[in-house]
């Protein structure tokens, strides 16, 4: 087993809200070795981006971190302290967001917000930092940098501010980036521009990408091992070519079975019901009231992450008996 | 010989002017091209698809069919009805009447729904405006119409807020049917729903136009579910249509560049399909000043002198499968 740069073990993170506590995270398990691309897949609510905030220690309020371990490079990041966090966050990991309208400040320059976090964080004077953001704006292929450091967001179109936004995570060249549905508000030419632009980017600095998607072709085009997450738990890992042909759980199963694809028209097997409630999940399996092979062991007990395969994991009481299709 | 269509548009236009609000006076500075000349036509229980990326002009064209916006120029005609002549000049009965036949599904089930109201109202709003249902049986027909899109009895008293999206969008849909149309607009039902809740409401409808002959215009950026849902497609771009097919055939064979990099880019969830993306260079250019002739042409790698002069006409190639390029045969 080679050593993980990110291991996330039994995370749980709750939202202690008015009306009940949310249980957005409620057993993740992740691991990104260094250099590769993990998918985080999961439906709206099923907690992978809290999993990524988690991991940054940037939950918002009333959100906590209750149990579990997060480590990064062998070093326990909750037993940071804040301004050591400040060094991590940037340098080391970095995290794109899913709408780049939003997390752009649209009072400042692109020149300023790039060159802000590289004065804090590389101590570089205002003029070598300018440069270095102008060289970063090159690297995620904006023309005409010199000008663009000059415009303000609103000034940008979606996929010119997307292509900021990964520039400034890129800016302290950090060793992980998670990249939060970094596509989902693109068109899908641009989307195919910024996908590509990723690759590229990861290839050339060597570094680890968590991506989160809800999107089964961008797993398979992107990531070399996935992580399915339903309803805040850790569904399946497993490497990608194995989740696509051989899924052990029957969430992978069903949602594998009800994507439609562009290239063929195919029947569309419907997953019956709705994603849980968060604050008060079905008992046993969260995904039992919407399985086809639910039986009343999944209803007693939650199933435990177990191991069954090569580097291949799920959580599934049935997993023995029952005989998934892939792709 | 083919059958007399439900619907044909024929060179439909929609522009919006630009207007530059001064201090004393208005001054008209530019020309939005939204829908530059389309023309298409819909069968009897036939599903067309319009595919495009955001400000092709997808939505405004079925917005102007359905004279929600009023068209520049252009003509609608709706089984024999002129469309726009009915809604600009009928009385009130043949415009209601008209209206009862053509519905919309709007894109996002959080705001297409009053959520001061109650399912049943929601419903029944259109028996109170079209008066086809006497009020006694009002509640029947709306316990109909939710049965057949899978919603129960009891959701009927309830308010929208109490429903997932998934369920919303079979509200808006439920409403919809309330006035038994023969066409409805969908435009982007499912983009903003999860993919695992997607996959009911296509089935959902390729269900009620089996059970009921329902024609559809599925207006989607997703040309996984367009793939899925449609009969034929059109594909726009910056308020034209540049090419036009059965699904099979476009997807089987795209003649424009632009369809090309446009199929191409969407990710294909199979881990032994990798496909060659075709990776256009730069964004969509404003509709305002769109390019001139071929207006694809600034951003297509088999750019020649003739694309910059001369503005390519949608032709046929193969039967039923229509491009606007001039270089269309050479993709053949």
């Amino acid at each position: 087993m080679q050593n993980s740069l990110l291991e996330i073990r039994d995370l749980k993170t709750y939202f202690f809200t008015e009306a009940g506590v949310v249980k957005a995270v409620d057993g993740a398990n992740v691991d990104v070795r260094p250099k590769e691309t993990v998918g985080l897949v999961g439906e709206s609510g099923s907690g992978k981006t809290v999993t990524a905030l988690s991991a940054l220690r940037i939950i918002p309020r009333p959100g906590r971190i209750v149990t579990g371990s997060i480590k990064f490079d062998g070093e326990d990041v909750l037993a940071k302290s804040e301004e050591e966090m400040r060094q991590l966050r940037g340098p080391k990991m970095a995290m794109v967001f899913q709408d780049p309208s939003s997390s752009l400040n649209p009072l400042y320059t692109v020149e300023r917000q790039l060159s802000d976090i590289l004065m804090l964080h590389r101590k570089l004077s205002k003029k070598e930092a300018s440069q270095r953001a102008e060289y970063l704006l090159e690297l995620v292929g904006i023309q005409d940098p010199r000008t663009r450091l000059k415009a303000y967001p609103h000034e940008l179109s979606g996929g010119m501010k997307q292509r900021i936004a990964i520039a400034r995570a890129l800016s302290c060249e950090p060793s992980l980036l998670f990249a939060d549905e970094p596509t989902t508000n693109l068109d899908v030419t641009v989307q195919a521009q910024v996908l590509e632009l990723m690759k590229k980017l990861q290839h050339d600095l060597g570094m680890s990408m968590v991506m989160i998607t809800h999107d089964m072709g961008i797993i398979a085009d992107m990531a070399e091992r996935v992580t399915i997450m339903y309803a805040g738990r850790a569904m399946e890992a497993a490497d990608t070519k194995t989740i696509f042909h051989e899924p052990k759980h029957p969430y992978t199963e069903a949602l594998l079975a009800a994507v439609p694809r562009v290239d063929q028209r195919k029947i569309l097997e419907v997953i019956p019901g709705n994603i849980p409630n968060l604050i008060e999940p079905p008992p046993g399996c969260v995904f039992n009231p919407r399985c086809k092979y639910a039986k009343q062991v999944c209803i007693d007990a939650a199933p435990p992450l177990e191991e069954v395969g090569k580097n291949h994991w799920a959580a599934c009481h049935r997993w023995k008996e029952i005989r998934l299709r892939g792709v | 010989m083919m059958p007399q269509p439900l619907l044909e548009v024929r060179s439909l236009y929609k522009h919006f002017d630009v207007i530059e609000r001064g201090i004393v006076r208005r001054k008209k500075v530019g020309i939005v091209h939204a829908v530059d000349g389309i023309s298409f036509d819909i069968q009897h229980g036939e599903t067309v698809a319009l595919v495009g990326e955001s400000g092709c002009g997808k939505t405004t064209a079925a917005k102007a069919i359905l004279y929600l916006e009023d068209p520049t120029s252009g003509e609608v005609s709706f089984d024999g009805v002129n469309v726009f002549e009915t809604f600009k000049s009928g009385d009130k009965a043949t415009r209601l009447k008209l209206r009862r036949s053509m519905q919309m599904v709007f894109q996002n089930p959080y705001a297409s729904l009053d959520p001061r109201m109650t399912i049943y109202d929601i419903v029944s709003e259109a028996f109170l405006v079209h008066k086809h249902v006497p009020k006694e049986k009002w509640k029947d027909r709306v316990y109909e119409v939710l049965k057949m899109v899978n919603l129960e009895e009891y959701h009927a008293e309830r308010y929208p807020h109490e429903f997932s999206g998934g369920q919303r969008q079979r509200i808006s849909i439920a409403r919809a049917l309330a006035v038994e149309p023969a066409f409805i607009v969908c435009d982007e039902p499912v983009s903003s729903l999860d993919v695992s809740i997607r996959a009911q409401i296509l089935n959902l409808l390729s269900e009620l136009q089996k059970k009921h002959g329902i024609s559809y215009l599925y207006i989607s950026h997703d040309l996984s579910s367009v793939r899925q849902i449609s009969h034929r497609v059109a594909v726009m771009y910056l308020g034209q249509i540049v090419e036009h097919a059965n699904t099979d055939d476009l997807f089987g064979k795209r003649l424009h560049p632009y369809t090309q990099a446009l199929v191409s880019a969407v990710p294909i969830p199979d881990v032994e399909k990798k496909t060659m993306r075709i990776l256009l260079s730069g964004e969509v250019p404003s509709p305002i000043n769109p390019p001139q002739a071929c207006r694809f042409h600034p951003r297509c790698k088999y750019t020649k002198d003739i694309c910059k002069t001369v503005e390519p006409k949608l032709e046929e190639y193969e039967s039923g499968h229509f491009a606007a390029c001039h270089f269309a045969k050479d993709f053949l």
